[in-house]
């Protein structure tokens, strides 16, 4: 049995009409491995999902899950996966138990086995008392959890995770976490993880791939991407507004100047955090006072800024326009 | 087909059941509508049996078969919204993931939806029964009757699924639902076609399958067994089945590539 739990993706296209929403990617994904696909709405993440689950066909490029052409080899590549897309896609009149049973005899689950694996995952994501509710009747979280059980009922080695926790409180947020974390940590499974939420891809993900415009402009483990900003910066707000141009010309004399909040005048530190002593000691010498003063580490938003120019924190465009193609129509 | 394939068809015909059956505003309508319908012309129409060359004093047993067609036709639409909001949820990709084959799911889909159409068929019959139509082809007559009802749901069933996987959009499919009942009006629906005095309404009813689909299921119930009404009634239900089902399968084809 081949027991290749990678993926690997060289050159990945696909066009719709006019947008090129994936732009030749590369990427690879080891064994056991969780990978955060990080990156705006829009910028191509969902439809390189539809693309490794066998969904959508690429336009031009090459991608192997689990050791099978995603083109050429779909049943096998579908055997060894399991996904929960963007939108739960959920039956509302079915209840929770139902859709599992459905699943496992859809899945080829032996027959002796349906029960037995439905009440386990049930009971894995916390869904046992609601079983047998109609799912119109579940809240955000619950649907997403059963979504994650219904991905796992065939034991999949690598499951794809399309924004799993958009829209979901810190709570459930949190559970959804730690049950993706527990899969990669405890059974071996290979994550694809695609977010937003930069907190997410830190917390979770072994590396991190940066997508903008269907380009991935950074990869590497969320520690070497901030590393690659390297210093922190420091954020002093003002105590009165008229001191704002004074302030700001002492924080230029010790590094670069950074977006901030509204009322934040902020700089990259050259001399990394070693520099904050200096910069209070010349604030005092100017008898300029602060109401807040914050040395800020290096985060992924930084990292985007740094790579496209832009934040990734607050972004709004349409990734409807993206994956409405291939929800249309798969072809 | 595999006991694996058997087990999909199984369980996704299941699931086109239970789902039409918790929801009241799917299950109900088809069985209540034909009824009103039919109660509402059994009393303004009861005068047409007095026409010379009628074929029944009892307009309620004449008009007992357009109930067939009409549940029929609401089949068209369960099955085109079912699989139209299927496709706009998520469903299908969720069960493009899976190992089930396209084939076990139209087959899967229709399965349901026939079940569906029987129970209706069996609902008909029974009001039918309850205030006094008396089945001229027996017993016999009405088992094939049910036949003829699992065929023409199937075929409506599978226009549906059609018109859903080609638009994948359910209110498309509200919109054609008017255009079909359409095809009921234009029929002989409420007189035999010889007795239709207007001329471009005879021709239009004699052109119009669905008078043909009207005519056999009248025959059971009226005349016994007609031959040639028969004949034309199930040579109708299987070409629209046939024609419908390539579509259909050729709609999904396209629609699950992967």
């Amino acid at each position: 049995m081949d027991a290749d739990n990678s993926i690997v993706v060289e050159g990945l296209v696909r066009e719709f009409k006019t947008l090129r929403a994936v732009d030749g990617i590369d990427l690879r994904v080891e064994p056991g491995e969780i990978y955060g696909f990080l990156g705006p709405n829009g910028a191509g993440k969902s439809t390189t999902v539809l693309m490794l689950t066998t969904l959508l066909p690429p336009s031009a490029g090459t991608a192997r899950v689990a050791g099978y052409d995603v083109v050429r080899d779909g049943p096998k590549v579908r055997a060894a996966i399991g996904a929960a897309l963007q939108e739960a896609a959920l039956d509302p009149l079915l209840t929770g138990r139902d859709h599992l049973r459905l699943q496992a005899t859809l899945q080829g689950l032996p027959r002796g086995e349906r029960q037995s694996r439905t009440v386990e995952l049930l009971d894995r994501v916390g869904l046992s008392d609601a079983a047998d509710r109609k799912v119109k009747g579940y809240s955000g979280g619950m649907k997403r959890r059963l979504d994650l059980a219904l991905a796992l009922v065939h034991r999949p080695r690598i499951i794809f995770l399309d924004e799993p926790t958009t829209g979901l409180d810190i709570q459930s947020r949190t559970a959804l976490w730690g049950e993706v974390a527990r899969l990669a940590r405890e059974d071996g499974v290979t994550i694809f993880l695609t977010t937003q939420y930069l907190e997410e891809a830190d917390v979770l993900a072994d590396r991190v791939g940066i997508i903008d415009h269907g380009h991935i402009v950074a990869e590497g483990t969320p520690d070497a991407l901030k590393d690659e900003i390297g210093r922190p910066s420091v954020h002093a707000t003002p105590l009165s507004e008229a001191d704002s141009d004074r302030v700001a010309a002492v924080l230029a004399e010790f590094g670069e100047p950074v977006a901030g909040a509204t009322r934040d005048i902020a700089v990259r530190l050259r001399d990394g955090n070693a520099g904050l002593a200096e910069v209070v000691r010349a604030l005092d010498a100017q008898s300029l006072t602060v109401a807040d003063l914050e040395l800020k580490q290096p985060t992924l938003d930084d990292v985007f800024l740094a790579k496209t120019g832009r934040s990734l924190e607050g972004d709004d465009d349409g990734e409807n326009e993206e994956t409405a193609p291939a929800r249309g129509r798969r072809r | 087909m595999s006991s694996a394939v058997a087990e999909q068809v199984r369980a996704v015909a299941g699931r086109s059941v239970t789902r039409t059956l918790r929801q009241p505003a799917s299950a109900i309508p088809p069985l209540i509508f034909p009824m009103m319908l039919l109660a509402v012309n059994s009393a303004g129409l009861k005068a047409s049996t007095q026409l010379p060359g009628f074929p029944t004093d009892s307009f309620l047993a004449f008009a007992l078969a357009v109930p067939f067609i009409q549940g029929a036709l609401f089949s068209t639409m369960n099955a085109g919204t079912d699989l139209a909001r299927d496709i706009q949820t998520g469903f299908l990709n969720r069960l493009s993931l899976t190992s089930l084959r396209g084939s076990a799911l139209l087959t899967g889909q229709l399965a349901g939806i026939v079940t569906l159409g029987l129970m209706q068929a069996v609902f008909y019959t029974a009001v039918g029964l309850l205030v006094g139509v008396r089945f001229a082809s027996g017993p016999a007559g009405v088992l094939v009757l049910f036949v003829f009802a699992a065929l023409v749901s199937l075929g409506f069933g599978a226009l549906g699924s059609f018109l859903a996987l080609r638009t994948g959009s359910g209110e498309s499919i509200q919109g054609i639902f008017p255009l079909l009942f359409v095809f009921l009006f234009i029929s002989s629906m409420n007189a035999p076609r010889d007795l239709i005095a207007v001329r471009w309404f005879r021709i239009a009813a004699t052109l119009n399958p669905v008078s043909y689909l009207i005519e056999c299921v009248r025959s059971l119930i009226i005349t016994g067994w007609d031959a040639q009404a028969l004949a034309l009634g199930f040579g109708v239900a299987i070409a629209i089945a046939t024609v419908s089902l390539v579509l259909a399968t050729r709609a999904l084809r396209r629609r699950m590539v992967r």
